[in-house]
C-alpha cells in the first residue's frame, strides 16, 4: 500500500478531532463529584449498579434477536426485488424509509394508541414485557438502513451469475441465500446488524413512553441523581456498545479481500 | 393468506409472551379478605390502617411516574417508602411531563407498568374526563388540607409547591436582578432561561403568569405577561436553552434560570458543591407567584392497596417534612406547624416571602394556561 | 425474467407467482408493524373529533405559519446535514477502505461508526454542550475566549438551529460510512488498474468509471440520510429545548403539551404531512436514479 495519501490522512484526523473532541470534553464534566472535586467516582458508583446490570440483559436480548431478525425479513425481500420483482423496487424502498422519517415520538403515540384499544387479554400478554412489544417495533426501525446497506451489498455483487450458478448446480433457495449471498454481502450484512444493535441499545423515546426500563431508559434514571453520573454514564455506554461491536467484528472472521467473490 | 399469517404470528408471539411474562415484573393486587381496594375511599373505610399496611405489603410494589429524585427531595421520599414497608417502588419516565402522566392513566390500563398514583399540574384536573381517570381516596389528615386545595369528592389534592424564583449563575453574570423588570435590562442578553417550554411545562407557563402579574396584569388577565416574554425574546434578552436538566446547568448555560424556588435550590435540587458557590437564588420583588402540584390515584392502579398507602405516607408528618426538607412548600405546612410537627430547622430554611404571595384557583390556572399556551407555539 | 422460455433454458422451473409468494413475510411483517400504528395516527389525521372525516386538520397545518415554518426549516437544516453527511462520509470511508479488509482501522471505524450514529440524543447534545456550550462551560469555546476568539459575543450559540445541524452531521458522517462501504468495496481495484492501462488518468477512472459505479448507492444513502434528520427530535430537545422551530418539536408539543386544547389531530396530520413530504422527495429521488441509470448507459 505504501506510504498513506495526504487525502487519506487529513480526513481521517479531522475526523478524530470532529468525533472525538466533544466526547473528550464531556469527560472533564463526568468526572466531576458532588462535592465539586475530580475523581473516578462516578464510573465505580455506575459500574457497581445492579438495576444496570439486569436491564443491560434486557435490552441485549432485544437486541440481539431484532439484528438476526431484520436481516433474516430483509435480506430474502432485498434478494428477491433485485432479481425477479425489480418494479416493486421504488415501492419497497419508499415503504423501508418511513420508519426512519416519521418520528420515534409519532410511532410512539401511535404505539401507545393501539395499546390503549387493544383488548385487555391482549394487553397483558403482549405488553407487558418489553422483549415482545418492542423487539417487533426495532425491527421496523432497523429496516431503513437495513434495506439501503444489504441493496448497495447486492449491488455490488454479480447476484444473477452467482445465483443461477448455484441453483443449477441443485442448491435449494435457503442454501443459495445462506451460503452463496450472504458470505458475499457480509460487510452489508455485519455494518446492519451492528446499527440495529447500537439503535436498540440506544432508543429511548418508545421505551420509555411506554414505561419499559430497558438499558438506555435505566441509564437516564441512574442519571438523574448528579450531573457527574449522567455523562460518566453516556461515556460507558458508548464504550460499552463501541467494545461489544469490536469484538462481534472478530466473530465475523474472515478476510474479505474486494477482488474476490467467494462461493462457500 | 395474510389473516392466517396474522393469527399464526399472534399465536407464536402469544408462546413467546407467556415464557417471557414469567419474567414480568409486579403482581396484580389480590383482594385481601374480600376487600376491593381499588374501590376504597379512606383508610377507614376499607378496615384500618392495619388493613391497608397489610394489604399494600402483599402487593409488593409500587409504580410511580414523572418524579425526578432530586425534585422536592423525591428521591428520598422513595427510598423512605421503601424501607419502612418493604415495598419496592418502580419509578418510571422520571423526565416525564404531566400530559404524558395522563396519556399513561389512558393508554395502559391491563398494563403492569400502569401507574398507580400522579402527580400532575394544578391545571391537568380539568382534563376532560378526569374524573373517569382516577379514584377518589381522602387522606387520614384530609381535614389539614385546605378546602380550596382539594377536590371535594377527592378526586385530586394538592401536595406541595415554591414560588417562581431567580437562579443566578454568578460564573457567567455579574449582578443577579432582583426584580422583573430587571430582566429586560441590556446587560442581560442572552441570559433568562426557563425550565421547559412555555405552554407545554408548569414552571415555564407560570413564569409567564408571574411576570405578568408584576407588569399590570392580573389573576384573569395573563396578556401582560405574554407581552414580556415576547419583548424578552425579541430583545435578544431570552435564551433558548431547555435548563431541566443538572448537567446544563453545571455547564453553564442557564446564566438566569426562572424556576421553582425548590428547584433553584443549590442544595435540594443537587447542584454540587463547587458549582453551587457561584450559584444565587432570589425571589424577585413584588408579588410573588405560588404553584402548586397535585396528587391523584389511578382508577386502574395494579396496585390499589400500595397506591394508598403511598398517599397515607406522603401527608404523614413524615412524609410531609420531606418534600420541607427539599425546600418545598407541603400543603399542610400551616396546619404542621400549629400542631408542633414540623421539622422547625427545614422550616427556618425556606426562603422568606418578602412581596405577596398570590396562588391562583384551579380554573384561573387552566385559563391562563391556554392562553399561554395558544400565544407560544411551539 | 418472468418468460417462460427464458426459464426453460436455464433449466429452472418456477411457477410464475412464486416470487409474490416471497413477498409475503415482509408485507405481513410492514403492515402489522407498521401498519397499525400509523393507521391510528392516519385515522386521527383525517378525522375530527366527533369521529367524522375531515381535511380541517391539513388546512389548519398548511395555512398558519407556526406550522409553515417549522416544515421549512426541517426541510433545510435535513438537506444540507445529509448533504454535508454524505459528502464527508463518503470521503471518510474511502479512506478507510483504502486499508485491507480485517485491518484493525477497519474494525475500529465500523464499530465506532455504527456507536456514533446512534449517540444522538442528550449525550451527543451534552458533548456539544461540553465543548461548545457557553463559556466557561464549553471546554473548546473558553480556549478560544482566551485566545481572543470570543463565539458567543459575536453571536453563535449551540442552542440554535445551526448548533442542532452541528449535531446532526455528527451522526450523519458515521451513517454514512456504513452505509457506503459495501459499495465502495465493490469498486474492484482491477477496474482502476484497467483504466490506467488503457491510458485513463486517475480523474477520468472516477469520473467515468467509479462515479457512475457508485451513484445509486450514493443516492441511495443520500436519501436515508436526509429522513434519518428529518426526524429526529431528541438532539434538538436536549440541545434547545422543545420550543425549537422544527417539524418533530411541533408534534411532540402538539401531542405533549395542552391537555385542555386538544392539539392530538394535529399532530398526527403533521405526521402524515412528513410522510407526505418524503413521498414526495421519493418520487424526486425515483427520477434521479432513472436519469443516472440513462446517463450512466
Amino acid at each position: 500500500m505504501g506510504r498513506p495519501r495526504l487525502w487519506r490522512v487529513v480526513i481521517l484526523v479531522a475526523a478524530l478531532i470532529y468525533f472525538f473532541g466533544p466526547l473528550v470534553a464531556s469527560i472533564k464534566y463526568s468526572l466531576i463529584q458532588a462535592n465539586g472535586s475530580y475523581s473516578l467516582g462516578n464510573y465505580a458508583q455506575i459500574l457497581s449498579n445492579g438495576a444496570l446490570r439486569s436491564s443491560m440483559f434486557t435490552s441485549l436480548e432485544i437486541a440481539g434477536i431484532a439484528a438476526v431478525a431484520v436481516v433474516a425479513l430483509m435480506l430474502p425481500t432485498v434478494v428477491l426485488v433485485r432479481l425477479r420483482l425489480p418494479q416493486l423496487t421504488l415501492l419497497v424502498e419508499g415503504v423501508t424509509i418511513l420508519p426512519i422519517v416519521v418520528p420515534p415520538i409519532v410511532i410512539a403515540a401511535g404505539l401507545a394508541h393501539l395499546q390503549g384499544s387493544a383488548p385487555e387479554w391482549l394487553v397483558r400478554l403482549w405488553f407487558n414485557h418489553p422483549l415482545p412489544a418492542l423487539t417487533p417495533v426495532y425491527v421496523v426501525l432497523a429496516m431503513p438502513f437495513t434495506y439501503r446497506a444489504l441493496d448497495t451489498g447486492v449491488r455490488a455483487i454479480d447476484l444473477r451469475t452467482l445465483v443461477d450458478a448455484s441453483r443449477s448446480l441443485g442448491a435449494s433457495w435457503f442454501t443459495t441465500l445462506t451460503r452463496v449471498i450472504l458470505p458475499n454481502v457480509e460487510t452489508a450484512v455485519l455494518g446492519a446488524m451492528f446499527l440495529t444493535i447500537a439503535l436498540c441499545l440506544g432508543e429511548v423515546v418508545i421505551a420509555t413512553i411506554m414505561l419499559y426500563v430497558t438499558l438506555p431508559v435505566q441509564m437516564i434514571q441512574v442519571g438523574a441523581a448528579s450531573p457527574g453520573i449522567s455523562v460518566a454514564i453516556s461515556i460507558l455506554s458508548f464504550l460499552f456498545v463501541f467494545v461489544l461491536l469490536f469484538l462481534l467484528s472478530f466473530l465475523a472472521g474472515r478476510r474479505r479481500g474486494s477482488s474476490s467473490v467467494r462461493v462457500i | 393468506m395474510s389473516v392466517m399469517k396474522r393469527r399464526a404470528g399472534a399465536s407464536a408471539l402469544a408462546a413467546l409472551a407467556s415464557t417471557a411474562c414469567a419474567l414480568a415484573v409486579g403482581s396484580v393486587a389480590t383482594a385481601s379478605a374480600g376487600v376491593n381496594w381499588s374501590k376504597v375511599t379512606s383508610a377507614k373505610a376499607g378496615g384500618g390502617m392495619a388493613a391497608l399496611i397489610k394489604a399494600a405489603k402483599a402487593e409488593k410494589t409500587l409504580n410511580v411516574i414523572a418524579l425526578p429524585p432530586n425534585w422536592a427531595n423525591y428521591g428520598v421520599e422513595i427510598r423512605t417508602f421503601e424501607k419502612k414497608y418493604g415495598i419496592h417502588v418502580n419509578s418510571e419516565n422520571p423526565n416525564g411531563t404531566s400530559e404524558q402522566e395522563i396519556q399513561a392513566l389512558k393508554q395502559d390500563k391491563g398494563r403492569s407498568a400502569e401507574p398507580d398514583v400522579i402527580d400532575i399540574g394544578e391545571s391537568y384536573t380539568a382534563t376532560p374526563g378526569f374524573s373517569s381517570l382516577v379514584a377518589p381516596y381522602k387522606v387520614q389528615s384530609w381535614s389539614m388540607i385546605p378546602k380550596a386545595a382539594k377536590a371535594a369528592n377527592g378526586d385530586w389534592f394538592n401536595d406541595y409547591g415554591g414560588y417562581i424564583s431567580f437562579g443566578c449563575d454568578m460564573n457567567v453574570i455579574k449582578k443577579c436582578p432582583t426584580s422583573w423588570k430587571a430582566l429586560l435590562s441590556p446587560q442581560y442578553k442572552g441570559d433568562v432561561a426557563l425550565n421547559g417550554a412555555i405552554g407545554q411545562a408548569a414552571a415555564a407557563t407560570d413564569a409567564v403568569f408571574a411576570a405578568g402579574l408584576n407588569d399590570g396584569g392580573s389573576l384573569n388577565n395573563v396578556t401582560p405577561g405574554i407581552k414580556f416574554f415576547q419583548t424578552l425574546k425579541s430583545d435578544g434578552n431570552f435564551d433558548s436553552t431547555d435548563c431541566n436538566t443538572l448537567q446544563v446547568i453545571v455547564a453553564n448555560q442557564c446564566p438566569i434560570l426562572i424556576n421553582w424556588d425548590y428547584l433553584n435550590s443549590a442544595k435540594s435540587y443537587g447542584l454540587p458543591a463547587n458549582f453551587a458557590k457561584h450559584w444565587k437564588v432570589v425571589d424577585p420583588s413584588g408579588k410573588e407567584f405560588a404553584g402548586y402540584y397535585v396528587q391523584a390515584i389511578s382508577a386502574y392502579a395494579p396496585h390499589p392497596a400500595a397506591a394508598r398507602l403511598w398517599e397515607e405516607f406522603l401527608y404523614s408528618p413524615q412524609g410531609q417534612n420531606i418534600w420541607l426538607e427539599g425546600g418545598a412548600r407541603p400543603i399542610e405546612l400551616p396546619a404542621l406547624v400549629k400542631a408542633h410537627k414540623v421539622n422547625m430547622a427545614a422550616y427556618r430554611k425556606l426562603p422568606a416571602v418578602k412581596g405577596t404571595p398570590v396562588l391562583p384557583t384551579v380554573p384561573e390556572s387552566t385559563k391562563a394556561g391556554t392562553a399561554i399556551a395558544a400565544a407560544f407555539p411551539a | 425474467m418472468g418468460d417462460p422460455a427464458a426459464r426453460r433454458r436455464r433449466g429452472i422451473a418456477r411457477p410464475a407467482g412464486a416470487a409474490w409468494l416471497g413477498m409475503l413475510p415482509f408485507s405481513a411483517y410492514v403492515l402489522i408493524f407498521l401498519g397499525l400504528p400509523l393507521y391510528e395516527v392516519i385515522h386521527g389525521a383525517f378525522t375530527n373529533d366527533s369521529e367524522r372525516l375531515t381535511l380541517s386538520n391539513f388546512s389548519a397545518i398548511f395555512s398558519q405559519s407556526q406550522y409553515l415554518i417549522p416544515l421549512e426549516n426541517s426541510l433545510i437544516l435535513s438537506a444540507w446535514t445529509a448533504a454535508l453527511g454524505a459528502i464527508f462520509g463518503t470521503w471518510l470511508a474511502a479512506a478507510v477502505v483504502a486499508s485491507p479488509a480485517g485491518s484493525m482501522l477497519r474494525r475500529v471505524v465500523s464499530s465506532a461508526s455504527a456507536v456514533l450514529a446512534y449517540f444522538a440524543g442528550v449525550p451527543l447534545a451534552f458533548a456539544l454542550i461540553a465543548a461548545l456550550g457557553r463559556p466557561p462551560g464549553g471546554v473548546i469555546t473558553t480556549w478560544l475566549k482566551h485566545i481572543g476568539i470570543d463565539l458567543y459575543a459575536s453571536g453563535f450559540n449551540i442552542s440554535s438551529l445551526f448548533g442542532v445541524g452541528l449535531a446532526y452531521v455528527y451522526f450523519q458522517i458515521p451513517m454514512m460510512v456504513i452505509l457506503i462501504t459495501p459499495a465502495l468495496e465493490g469498486l474492484r481495484p482491477q477496474w482502476q488498474e484497467a483504466a490506467e492501462n488503457l491510458g485513463a488518468t486517475k480523474l477520468a477512472y472516477l469520473r467515468h468509471v467509479a462515479v457512475p459505479v457508485m451513484a445509486p448507492a450514493f443516492i441511495g444513502a443520500l436519501l436515508v440520510l436526509f429522513g434519518n434528520a428529518f426526524g429526529a427530535y431528541a438532539t434538538a430537545l436536549a440541545l434547545v429545548g422543545s420550543a425549537i422551530p422544527l417539524l418533530p418539536a411541533a408534534i411532540e408539543s402538539a401531542i405533549n403539551g395542552n391537555v385542555l386544547v386538544n392539539e392530538d389531530r394535529i399532530a398526527f396530520a403533521l405526521g402524515v404531512e412528513m410522510i407526505l413530504v418524503v413521498m414526495i422527495v421519493m418520487v424526486l429521488y425515483g427520477l434521479v436514479q432513472r436519469r443516472a441509470r440513462r446517463w450512466l448507459q
